[in-house]
């Protein structure tokens, strides 16, 4: 277990040194200069130069990698261009509600996912089977933006039962996270029915039923924990779809997260803040892996580690 | 009795603060609440500019000049009064008694010179600092050299003296932008890189907190010089809130302005509802939309081709294709702005016309690209560009990017046609030589440059240097004239085809009251926050 647990943790360690080197890559080959954001129209070629040297621009690019990733060890990702404060304190302030976010995202897929694809197992080929299929269907392909404005329109605006938009308390969080969980209720109504329908046929679902168990125990209680173990590993890659969904949700829903600030520094090509909220990104979803696969043998006592 | 005394000093104070005459003073008090979709980037006056939080610095900082509201003309600010030597060369500013910055500390001229000095510093990485060039002992400090101007004596606490190198006109202009405001420097000592985040002015409304991705509060400075004003007694900024979300809440009143405007996709249905005829404020901005032409690169060195590009487009579809929210230009400068001329029609819309230039010019079939930036409308814009362009025999192919690629590629130099919508030229200051210079003088063809076309004529320039020497009050119509001369000159070159001039509407709750002029203030963008009311406390 703890060899295990050492190699996946160097392992993660090697993806995220990737990672760095692939967004510190990128930023830099886009055809865009931030010097010129930043000096502005009136500026003159010489007070470009100083700027650029001031941000350590004209140095060779493997020098300037080098010098980023000796303080994003030590937990320093530069100054914003834009804004002319750090970085991580930005970054920092706008987790807690994306973190906030997510947890509302995850409990709302669960809620709607794991019933409606176990009641659509029990009720397999039936209306409410085909019924839960087409939704699913529909919740997964609709794009986010069309899901959060329908529901700030309808359940915001015309009914007046939530905020429209904004952050700061439990009737807040609802309608950004159902947004969220939404697509993710869909896939997980698919998986849960398949996985259901799986469990339901080995023997010792038929032994149970012979024992003369009610349908519900058979279901909720044999059925159901067995059929969840693939789903807690979607969790855990969960955590990395939501880091993309919450550019546009947080948008949407005015939420003052790192999707917000990602898509604002998007705009004014403030490289730091996109670098800081990739490698902050990338370590969630390593985490999120690493937590589905230590998971597992705690739900299955079958899975071994090695 | 009383009563009636109280109201007649206050709507005295207002007559002598505001130059538009209301029928009554309104009465102090209430508060408004606008959306924005970014967050603002920084407070800080020497750094912050774009559209958003331009407006809310001029609320918290003043310079030593400003603009009458709602205007475009400039009067004395935290200056009380200014005198110009007859060379040009020396401006002496008196300072008004008692002003104070929010914290309570007495403003000086030292103040005045440490601001100016912090602006053109290259550590503080202002995007501004090259406007002031002029003053005597730029080049040190810009170049690292000094870190104080030569140009400024504060002989005592109320007076500042500038020396220029050269007289210029657009001098008073140049104290009455954002990048001159004056901020005590204890503060911005004190709070270092957090600066832009808790700004000290001497501005009519006092900054009290910034919720990062949530909202920026103001109240109303007990303490301003200016007595009367401001009407309201909080502002709130609210940010992160799609516009689509805020026209809803503003339909609700839980918002009063709609910062971002209202968005394309909504425009007709709130221009069309009746219940919102007098809650849209309609003004002109100093805009202009245009496509430049690359003139250093075939095809577009040969200016028959550039005519006939002015003349193939069809301004008008394009003004319909953003709802009528602009009126065709004729030429670069905007209607509002001085040395507009109204009797240059520019170039009419004639494809045959057109067509006949480039047979001349030996070119009937031309390949090119247009750059363009991805977000609507501009991509659509590109697209009647384009089709009116292939209608003459000119192909041209649409390069949509994100806006720092395109202002990278035009930089550069790279780009043969760029359309400009989205990252245009909204002018810095109301005078056409802001128009001039960085866009389409030899200053900004230079690598890295704003001007795009890469258009240098040199003879031009000079014309335009010794036009802006006038700077006497009654050298100002011979300036302007001048001006007009240049640009109509300008066109003729054609090294951008004008396309339209953008209004602003902007959209706002009932229960604010003020001029139209002031939700579409031409300097304060999008709104002059220190004059408009609310109404449910009169």
């Amino acid at each position: 277990m703890l060899v295990y647990l050492a190699r996946r943790i160097l392992a993660s360690l090697a993806i995220l040194l990737g990672v760095s080197i692939v967004t510190f890559c990128l930023t830099y080959m886009i055809p865009a200069d931030p010097v010129a954001m930043i000096a502005g129209r009136t500026s003159t070629p010489g007070i470009r130069e100083q700027i650029r040297s001031q941000l350590g621009l004209d140095r060779p690019l493997h020098v300037q990698y080098a010098a980023y990733l000796s303080r994003l060890v030590q937990g320093d990702m530069g100054k914003s261009y834009a804004r002319k404060s750090d970085v991580a304190p930005l970054i920092a302030s706008r987790l807690p509600p994306t973190l906030l976010l997510m947890l509302g995202a995850i409990c709302a897929e669960l809620l709607i996912g794991l019933p409606a694809g176990i009641y659509a197992a029990t009720r397999r080929g039936r209306f409410a089977d085909k019924l839960a299929m087409t939704l699913s269907f529909l919740t997964i392909s609709t794009p986010q933006f069309v899901v959060g404005l329908t529901l700030v329109y309808v359940f915001a605006y015309l009914v007046g039962w939530f905020p429209l938009g904004g952050y700061g308390s439990l009737r807040h969080l609802i309608l950004p996270a159902l947004t969220l969980g939404l697509a993710g209720g869909g896939w997980y109504s698919r998986m849960m029915r398949s996985s259901m329908i799986e469990v339901l046929r080995q023997d010792y679902i038929r032994t149970a039923r012979a024992k003369g168990m009610p349908e519900w125990r058979v279901t909720l209680v044999h059925g159901f924990r067995n059929a969840l173990l693939p789903i807690i590993a979607m969790i855990g890659l969960d955590i990395g779809i939501f880091m993309s969904g919450v550019v546009v949700v947080e948008n949407v829903f005015g939420w003052p997260g790192v999707g917000q600030l990602m898509w604002q520094a998007i705009q004014s090509l403030d490289i730091p803040i996109i670098m800081g909220v990739t490698t902050v990104a990338a370590v969630f979803i390593v985490l999120g892996n690493l937590m589905a696969d230590l998971l597992a043998p705690l739900i299955d006592p079958r899975i071994r580690l090695r | 009795m009383k009563r009636t005394l109280i109201s007649a000093a206050a709507a005295l104070a207002l007559v002598a603060a505001a130059p538009y005459a209301f029928a009554q003073a309104p009465k102090q008090g209430g508060a408004a609440v606008i959306t924005f979709n970014n967050d603002l980037t920084t407070l800080d006056p020497h750094v912050g500019y774009d559209w958003q939080n331009w407006s809310v610095i001029k609320s918290i900082f003043d310079g030593l000049m400003d603009y009458k509201p709602g205007t475009t003309e400039l009067e004395p600010d935290l200056a009380e009064s200014y005198t110009v030597s007859d060379d040009g060369l020396t401006y002496t500013f008196t300072l008004r008694d008692g002003l104070k910055f929010h914290n309570g500390r007495n403003v000086t001229s030292a103040d005045v010179k440490y601001s100016l000095e912090r602006v053109i510093n290259p550590a503080t990485q202002s995007p501004g600092g090259g406007y002031f060039g002029m003053i005597k002992g730029y080049d040190d400090v810009a170049g690292g050299k000094a870190t104080e101007l030569a140009g400024i004596a504060t002989p005592d606490d109320r007076t500042v003296v500038l020396t220029l190198t050269r007289p210029d006109a657009t001098f008073l202009h140049l104290m009455a932008i954002n990048f001159s405001y004056v901020v005590p420097k204890e503060e911005v000592e004190k709070s270092g890189a957090d600066w832009g985040k808790q700004p000290v002015g001497t501005g009519a409304f006092k900054f009290i907190e910034w919720v990062p991705g949530q909202h920026i509060a103001l109240e109303r400075n007990q303490d301003y010089f200016r007595k009367g004003v401001p009407y309201l007694d909080k502002i709130t900024f609210e940010f992160g809130q799609d516009p689509t979300v805020a026209v809803l809440r503003l339909k609700k009143g839980e918002v009063d302005i709609v910062g971002d405007g209202i968005p394309p996709a909504q425009f007709a249905e709130v221009m069309q509802d009746p219940a919102n005829k007098d809650l849209i404020a309609v003004g002109e901005q100093l805009h202009t939309g245009y496509v430049t032409m690359n003139v250093t690169k075939p095809p577009f060195d040969n200016p028959k081709v550039r005519q006939a590009v002015n003349m193939a487009i069809n301004k008008d579809r394009v003004v319909r294709l953003i709802n009528n929210r602009g009126v065709p230009a004729t030429q670069a400068l905007p209607p509002a702005m001085p040395g507009y001329n109204p009797d240059n029609k520019g170039y009419a819309y004639d494809p045959e016309g057109a067509k006949k230039l480039l047979a001349e010019a030996g070119a009937s079939t031309i390949s090119t690209e247009i750059y363009a930036m991805n977000v609507d409308p501009n991509p659509r814009i590109a697209q009647a560009i384009q089709q009116d362009l292939a209608a003459v025999g000119i192909t041209a192919e649409i390069r949509s990017l994100a806006q720092a690629e395109v202002i990278a590629a035009g930089g550069v130099g790279n780009a043969p046609m760029i359309w400009s919508g989205g990252m245009a030229w909204i002018a810095d200051f109301p005078d056409p030589a802001n128009f001039y210079y960085g866009i389409l003088g030899c200053a900004g063809a230079v690598e890295g440059g704003w001007n795009w076309s890469k258009y240098c004529n040199k003879d031009l320039d000079a014309r335009a240097e010794k036009a802006d020497a006038l700077v006497k009050a009654d050298q100002t119509p011979a300036r302007i004239a001048e001006w007009k001369a240049i640009f109509d000159d300008v066109l003729k070159d054609a090294p951008w085809a004008p396309i339209f001039n953008e209004k602003r509407f902007t959209y706002h709750s009932a229960r604010l009251g003020g001029d139209p002029s002031l939700f579409t203030d031409p300097i304060h963008i999008p709104v002059n926050y220190d004059y408009i009311y609310a109404k449910d406390v009169q």
